[in-house]
């Protein structure tokens, strides 16, 4: 059992709070998805509670452990980040690529020790990239670099995983694809904290929504809960008709 | 996959026998038997003197340049996740070659033989980390380019302005080695004086290898899978610093050699900026070797520069490369 726990961040950046006092949490064995229009400040949240952005204030801890003082290295041995912005800057080979999630066990691309190897094999064939893994980076698909990008992060073989968008530019199959690797992950007991801009694709595989507006948390609940069509027209205007899990947009609210 | 691992063992090779070539070959005719004597101290002491002081430590220091920059150049790319990174185009070079004529200017680099490497390698040590900071600021990587850009031209109008207003003839000749590069005439003590620096920095580099690798991912991700990235940035920026501080010292401004070089090698490498490190450091010792070689052969009036040479192939063929990668991305 593993916890992430944010309580009372701060981040401030150009004069301006662009999170406000943010508190929330992700244990192992659930899946819960940050949603918020853009600039709600959902990825500076989640940079700054893995302290890759310095927050102005506020504690994360990872059970008894402030995250804030751990080494990069420690911490990315029990949470994997998958950032927005996945720019490569050489064109790299699939397999290569995957092995650095093992980079703080100290494995390094073509130096992998057996657990190594075993782990990027796990997360190779868990994202069905193997028949890839020889592939240059530069000559994959969108859904089959997002796999890539997904196999990297669990070959960590972290028990938690922040992922910022995962789905972003996916067509709805790949969509599904990347998001029931989540799933699997989860139902194996690890624990997952998916910003999403999806709404239907959140409520589907979501245990728990986390609504952000304006750098605050306005509610975080089960989608049964907090998923009505007032709170989507109050956190991004829109009219929408809602039916148990499933969300159809109508329009302008 | 077979030619990757031959790589390294293939270009020790190549090593090897651009250093024993180097001996070989002079103005003076010396059969083989006859260098190998003299190499193990056993011929006459004019042979001695040819091998032991004049070709071998030319052709050591000129691999010993082309290593510091070769894996400096293929650092530099790596931190920076730019194939146009290098120590030239960053205005490393220049910077450090503007440090050394400085003390010769001020005529304060007789006075002690070790003062004007170590002008050299500060100079490189203040441009690298301007660099870096400069990087802390911007994410775009052309920004920093054109930042070394300006760096570098700006050395150069200050060496030039010290060479306009040279006191003799006689440091103007020094500062014009400087900067036109060249390992013509140095000892074995000159080497032995920027060992250190030289070897300081080749090793920063290499215990900073793995995290260059993971910078592919671009910083956030390497962060994210466990990159310290500010003690990262720092062992490049000091090692690759060092490394060409001591570089420039031994032989002035040498450029491109920190392009070419790791753009041959990145192909058998798995584009992997630390499987690059170390094959790149040592094709550009070959190449510099290879070109000095070529530098004492060609039958010119007044001899030619090895930098003058190292540009003349390099300067296009960094145009190329820059213009094969906008087709590209970034």
């Amino acid at each position: 059992m593993t916890e992430l726990r944010i309580e009372d961040l701060v981040v401030r950046r150009g004069g301006a709070d662009r999170v406000r006092g943010v508190s929330l949490s992700v244990r192992s064995g659930e899946l819960v998805v940050l949603l918020g229009p853009n600039g709600a400040g959902k990825t500076l949240t989640l940079q700054a509670g893995l302290g890759i952005e310095m927050p102005n204030s506020g504690r994360v801890w990872l059970d008894a452990e402030n995250v804030l003082r751990l080494s990069a290295r420690r911490r990315a041995r029990s949470i994997a980040y998958l950032p927005q912005s996945r720019p490569l800057a050489w064109p790299s080979r699939v397999e290569d690529l995957v092995a650095l999630g093992r980079f703080a066990y100290g494995a390094a691309p073509g130096r992998l020790s057996e657990v190594d190897a075993e782990a990027v094999e796990g997360a190779l064939v868990a994202c069905q990239i193997e028949t890839l893994r020889h592939r240059r980076a530069d000559t994959l698909s969108g859904g089959e670099l997002a796999r890539v990008h997904c196999a990297r992060a669990f070959a960590a073989g972290a028990p938690l995983m922040v992922a910022d968008e995962p789905v972003a530019a996916l067509d709805p199959r790949q969509q599904f694809r990347v998001m029931d690797l989540f799933r699997t992950f989860v139902s194996e007991g690890g624990g997952a904290l998916v910003v999403l801009h999806d709404i239907a694709l959140a409520a589907r595989y979501a245990d728990r929504l986390i609504w952000m507006q304006a750098g605050q948390i306005l509610a975080d609940g089960t989608p049964e809960e907090t998923l009505t069509d007032s709170r989507l027209a109050e956190i991004y205007g829109v009219r929408a008709r809602i039916d148990g899990r499933s969300v159809e947009l109508l329009g302008f609210a | 996959m077979i030619l990757s691992r031959l790589l390294i063992p293939g270009l020790g090779l190549a090593c090897l026998l651009s250093l024993g070539l180097a001996c070989l070959i002079g103005s003076t005719p010396m059969a083989p038997d006859r260098v190998l004597a003299a190499l193990l101290g056993q011929s006459s002491a004019a042979d001695q003197v040819i091998v032991w002081q004049i070709r071998l430590p030319r052709a050591l220091a000129a691999f010993a340049v082309g290593l510091a920059l070769g894996a400096s150049g293929a650092a530099l790319q790596g931190l920076l996740r730019n194939p146009l990174a290098e120590p030239g185009v960053l205005g490393v070079s220049a910077s450090a070659a503007l440090a050394a004529t400085f003390t010769l200017y001020f005529g304060i680099a007789g006075s002690a033989a070790y003062i004007l490497p170590l002008a050299a390698i500060a100079g490189a040590l203040a441009a690298t980390g301007l660099i870096a900071l400069a990087a802390l600021r911007t994410r775009s990587v052309v920004t920093l380019i054109l930042i070394g850009v300006g760096l570098s031209s700006f050395a150069a109008a200050l060496m030039s302005l010290m060479m306009n207003l040279a006191p003799n003839p006689f440091s103007l000749s020094d500062m014009v080695t400087w900067m036109l590069g060249s390992v013509a005439n140095r000892s074995l003590e000159d080497i032995g004086r920027v060992l250190p620096f030289l070897g300081l920095g080749l090793g920063l580099l290499w215990i900073s290898r793995r995290g260059l690798t993971a910078l592919t991912l671009g910083e956030e991700a390497a962060s994210g899978v466990g990159v310290d990235l500010l003690r990262q940035r720092l062992a490049v920026v000091l090692g690759a610093g060092l490394a060409t501080g001591a570089a420039v010292a031994l032989a002035g401004t040498i450029g491109f050699i920190g392009i070419v070089a790791p753009h041959l090698v990145r192909p058998w490498t798995a584009h992997d900026p630390a499987r690059s490190l170390v094959p790149s450091g040592l094709l550009g010792g070959v190449l510099l070797v290879l070109a000095d070689l070529g530098v004492r052969l060609l039958p010119t009036q007044a001899e030619l520069h090895l930098g003058v040479v190292a540009a003349l192939i390099g300067a296009p063929a960094f145009a190329w490369i820059a213009a094969r990668r906008s087709t590209g991305h970034d």
